[in-house]
Order: structure tokens, then sequence, then C-alpha cells
């Protein structure tokens, strides 16, 4: 697969809410093919920048393109793949695993064609890459917070997407399935897939992950080989540590809030 | 004497089959996006339409569902701006159209207007043999664009954002699903009756979530039993000479408390029954994993946890994960037991 674009353009991007710039004039350029982690602290613009890739932040300035169309005019968004930061599966009507990961699918079928049986493979594949093959049928509401995070990580691999951005996947997931996630990347990284994974752990993926792009205050701060990134993360390199509020690093989402009270019955 | 001797109770039975089937398979959505009372909401606005038919003279179905088909519309537009004052615009939609149905009705000549209860809440005497015919193709529309558009209309339900982000047209798919809510509600102006419609929609769905698997069984429970109290609320309303669509939405009410407290007392049965079998842990804080720090042991044919010094072997309900007690670990030399 080399297509003639790059997977992502960004010349002079400035992406934000309302009309309020939080991501400044970024130029970046991903080719297809690459596997990007994206660091930064907390508030940094990280999920902003991504959000806008998808469309659903707003571009205030500036010009983007994705898989080598404006974000506005993407006609195949079947091809992208995307892990929210934040639980979204809400529904108030319970769904199986099978149900919420087959939404992944939907998108590469056009607004008619039903899944067929090649869809319902995926589906499932997906689903037990990322080792829940045995909860298909169990009410995903019913499941902890990690693995609902998890249900969100087959939802997008179900696509078998080209273009895969992914908003902290492994946040309140436990070493065992980050370790099945990080192989499952290799997988699709290795036939072709461009990976975009917003990170603040970033070991778990090292092997997979080469290039990182470290966001500070809605501006690019680094980017360059993951290995050299170490340097230029986050806090200690913009701000010497006595400035840092006590206990900063307690608001960094490791747990999901929802696991707490879905666990136990 | 039965109650199908009557021709007009044969089109009310069947405008009721009709609505009972429609209206859960649309109302299932509204609830999966807590988006209950959009229904009741597009029932006031089909109030206006019915009244401008009235004064008319045209038939007020007609009318009705021009009149909720462009209010629905109207409504998504408003909440794709996505702006606060959206909420004070459904108001002013919501209360100018049935302010407006009521007062418009008032001027119609007089004899004419002396129904507005009946398309309030419904009445079993009211169906034409036109009706019927409308009614149906209504539904046949309604229940193939669900069949053909049911999935895309979960995804969209169940998570907006990620629709948009992989590019369904989720404006397009939220205009559609009003629509279908608006064509809903003309179903239900002759028994089940404009502002009884929403618990029509809604009430069937939450009884079925109480016992589905899936959203999908959901669905067709919700369906079953929207029909079996519409059928059979119409047809007491035949011999108890009430309202037909209060006594239907009385029956889906009794019938939603009875599911209800049969699924509690099931539940509380079956965990007593479980806890007088084994010991049940007490709200053990994590699920045991690959990584929780507690080792898997084998245990005839199963996998336990060894809970420092103790086994827990999981358990899954339809709630989630508890652990039985399956005794200590290492597991006691025979003598000592
Ligand atoms: N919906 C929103 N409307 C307005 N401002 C927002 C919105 N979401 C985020 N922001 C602001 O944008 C800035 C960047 O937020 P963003 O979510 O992109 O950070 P992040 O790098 O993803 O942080 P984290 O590591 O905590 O996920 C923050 O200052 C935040 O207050
Ligand atoms: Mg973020
Ligand atoms: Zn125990
Ligand atoms: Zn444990
Ligand atoms: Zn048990
Ligand atoms: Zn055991």
């Amino acid at each position: 697969m080399t297509p003639e674009f790059p997977a992502i353009r960004l010349r002079g991007a400035t992406i934000g809410y309302g009309d309020v710039p939080i991501v400044r004039n970024v130029d970046l350029t991903i080719a297809a093919g690459e596997a990007v982690a994206v660091l930064g602290s907390n508030g940094s613009g990280k999920t902003t920048l991504s959000r806008g890739l998808l469309g659903l932040a707003t571009m205030l300035d500036g010009d983007m393109q994705v898989l080598g169309a404006p974000v506005g005019r993407l006609r195949e968004r079947g091809r992208v793949g995307y892990v929210p930061q934040r639980h979204s599966i809400s529904g108030a009507v319970p769904a199986t695993v099978r149900e919420a990961v087959a939404v992944g699918r939907l998108a590469r079928l056009g607004l008619f064609r039903p899944l067929g049986a090649a869809d319902r493979r995926a589906v499932a594949d997906a689903v037990a890459a990322v080792g829940l093959g045995d909860r298909l049928d169990d009410k995903v509401a019913a499941l902890s917070g990690g693995q609902q995070r998890r249900v969100l990580v087959a939802r997008a691999l179900a696509a078998e997407p080209e273009l895969l951005i992914m908003d902290e996947p492994t946040a309140g997931v436990d070493a065992a399935s980050q370790e099945a996630l990080a192989g499952t990347l290799a997988t699709i990284s290795a036939s072709g897939t461009t990976l975009v994974v917003v990170t603040h752990e970033s070991a778990p993926l090292a092997g997979v992950l080469t290039r990182a792009v470290v966001v500070d205050h809605g501006r690019v701060a680094y980017d360059g080989p993951l290995s050299e990134a170490g340097h230029h993360d986050e806090h200690l390199h913009h701000h010497p540590p006595e400035r840092e509020p006590a206990g900063y690093r307690l608001d960094q989402p490791t747990v999901t809030p929802r696991s707490a009270t879905t666990r136990e019955r | 004497m039965g109650l199908l001797d009557y021709d007009f109770m044969q089109r009310a039975l069947l405008a009721s089959l009709m609505v009972g089937l429609v209206a859960p398979a649309v109302g299932v959505f509204l609830v999966q996006r807590r988006l209950s009372l959009l229904g009741d909401g597009l029932g006031h606005v089909a109030l206006t339409g019915v009244a401008v038919g009235v004064l008319t003279a045209t038939s007020p179905v007609w009318t009705a569902l021009v009149a909720a088909v462009l209010g629905a519309v109207l409504i998504e537009l408003v909440r794709a701006r996505g702006r606060t004052s959206g909420d004070v615009a459904l108001a002013v939609l919501f209360y100018g159209g049935i302010a407006g149905g009521v007062v418009l009705l008032s001027l119609a000549p007089r004899g004419q207007a002396t129904n507005l209860d009946s398309y309030l809440f419904g009445a079993i005497t009211t169906t034409s043999r036109e009706d019927v015919v409308v009614f149906a193709g209504i539904s046949v529309v309604v229940l193939l664009v669900v069949a053909l558009l049911g999935q895309r209309l979960y995804a969209v339900s169940d998570d907006e954002e990620y629709a948009r982000a992989v590019g369904l047209p989720v404006l397009g798919l939220n205009v559609v699903l009003a629509a279908l809510v608006a064509s809903t509600v003309v179903l239900s102006m002759r028994v089940v009756g404009l502002l009884l419609i929403s618990a029509l929609m809604i009430l069937p769905s939450a009884i079925a979530q109480l016992l589905a698997r899936s959203f999908r069984e959901t669905v067709l429970l919700a369906c079953l039993i929207g029909v079996l109290v519409s059928v059979s609320g119409t047809a007491t309303s035949f011999y108890t000479g009430t309202p037909s669509g209060g006594t239907i939405v009385l029956l889906a009410i009794g019938l939603f408390l009875l599911v209800t407290s049969a699924v509690a007392l099931r539940e509380s049965t079956a965990r007593r029954r479980h806890r007088r079998r084994v010991d049940v842990h007490d709200a053990h804080p994590h699920e045991h994993g690959a990584a929780c720090g507690h080792p898997p042991v084998p245990h005839g044919d199963h996998v336990d946890y060894d809970h420092d010094g103790h086994l827990h072997a999981p358990h899954r309900t339809g709630r989630g994960v508890h652990y039985d007690e399956h005794g200590e670990h290492p597991v006691p030399a025979p003598p000592n037991r």
C-alpha cells in the first residue's frame, strides 16, 4: 500500500471549540503507514488535535488534509477508526458487546447495506483481539471500566481502518491487555495501517510506535523518534518541577471512573 | 355478540394493532438516546395540524402528518445547532403546537370541535375506513425504514460522536428518526390519543429492556408488548366505556410494575438461594485478572484466584461478576478437613 498522499497533513492548523483556539498553528505531516505517539501533559491539547483530525473540533485556521481530502470533505470516512478518550457508549437500552462493536463496521457499508458474514467475522475477530471473545453476548454495561475501554478499541479495530486514531486506549487497561493491544497494533501497523495514539504511558506500546509528537500548550514542542522524546516530554522540560502543584499526577486518568461502580454486582 | 361484530370495533382493533407494533419500534431509539419526550412534543405539534384539518374540512390525519413532520425536522435542526436556547425553542414549538391547536379548534363551527378529547386521549368509535388505509400505509413505511436503517439509527443513538467521526450522516439519520416519530404520532390520533402516544413509545421498551439480552431482542420484545397492551386496551375500553388511550396506557403501566417487581423478586430469591448454597464474597473491590496480583489457581474444571489464602471462583450474572468462596488455598491436606 503506497498511497501518493500522506495520511495526515496539517499546515498552520488552528483547532478549537467554538471560536476559542486550543491547538495553534500546527504543521504536521504523517506518512501513510507511520505509527505515531502523541504525548503531552493534561490539557496540552492532544484530544483537541485528534478530534480536529476527525472533524469533531472546529478548524479555525490553516489547512488540514486527512487521507488526501480536506477533513470536512473526506468521503470514505469508513477508512478511519477512532477510540475516544471518554467512555461514550451511553445508550439507555442495554446492548451486547457484539452489537456495540458492529457499529465500527457500519460506516464502511454505506447507508443501507446490512452486515454480511465477513463483517460479522471482523467483529468477532476484533473482540477476540482485545481479549473479550468469551463476552461477545454479554451486555456492555455489565463489563468493568477497563473492559468497556477495550470494547471501544474493538469497535475501532472492527472497521479495519486505514487510519486509526486512539485517544488513550490503554488508560485503565490491565498490563496483559495492554500487551495484547500492542501485539494487535503491531500486526495492523505491519499491514500498512497508519496509527496515531494519544497516550501518557508510551512504554507498553514502545515496540510499535516509532515517532513521537509532544504537544505543549497547544503547540508541537517535539517531533522526532519516540526513543528520544523523553527529554522533551511534558512538564519537566518546560516548567521547573517546583512550579507544579503538588500531586499533579493524580489527575492523570489511569482508571476511568465507571470501573469503580460497575465491577461488583 | 362479540366485539368483532361491530365494524367500528374492527377498525379500532386494526388501528390499535398497527400503532401498538409501530410505536415501540420507533420508541426504542428515543429511549436509547434519552429523548423520550420527543414523541410527546410532536403530539402537541400534531394538534395544530388536526385543527387546521378540521377548519379547512380536509382529513385531519394528513394535516397532522404534515405539521408533525415539519415540527420534527425543525426540532432536529435546532438540536443540531446545539445552543442552549434550543431548549427554549423546543418549549415554544411544543406549547405553541398545543395552544394553537386548542385555539384554532375553538374557532371551528359548532358541532365539529367537540371531539377534542378523542384526539387527545383516544376513542374507539372514531377510526374511519380511510384512516385504516392511511394508517396501514404509514405503518408499512415506518417499519420498512426501521428494518432498513435500524442498525444505523442504533449507531447514532448509541454514540453520536463516534458516528460523526466515522462519517455516518448523523443529521440525516436524526431527521429520519424524528420523521418516524412524527408519523407514529399521527398513527396514534384515533385510538391512543396525541397526549398519550409517548407512553406507548416508551413503556414497552422500558419493560422489554428488563427482560431482553440484547438491543435487538429489546426491539422485538417491545413490539410484542406494544401490540399486546394496545389491542387488549382497546378491547377493554369497549366493555368499560373508558377512553381507549387512557386504558391502553394504564395497562402498560400495570405491566411495567408487574415485570419490575417480578424481576426484582426473581433476583432476590436467586441471590438468597445462591447465598444459602455457597458463601459469596461480599463486594470484592476489583475484578480478578491476569495482572491483579492474585494468582490464578486451577481448581477442578475451572480456574479460581488465590485471594490472600482462599480461593475466589468468578461467577458471572446479568449484573456483572462476583466471587464465590471455594475454600482455602493451598487446599488443606485431607485429614485437616
Ligand atoms: N469541549 C471543549 N470546549 C472548550 N474547551 C475545551 C473543550 N475540551 C477541551 N477544552 C480545553 O482545551 C484544552 C486542551 O484540552 P484537551 O482535551 O485537548 O487536552 P489533552 O491534551 O487531551 O489532555 P488530557 O491529557 O487530560 O486528556 C484544555 O484547556 C481544555 O480546557
Ligand atoms: Mg485528552
Ligand atoms: Zn474471599
Ligand atoms: Zn485480584
Ligand atoms: Zn456466585
Ligand atoms: Zn473453585
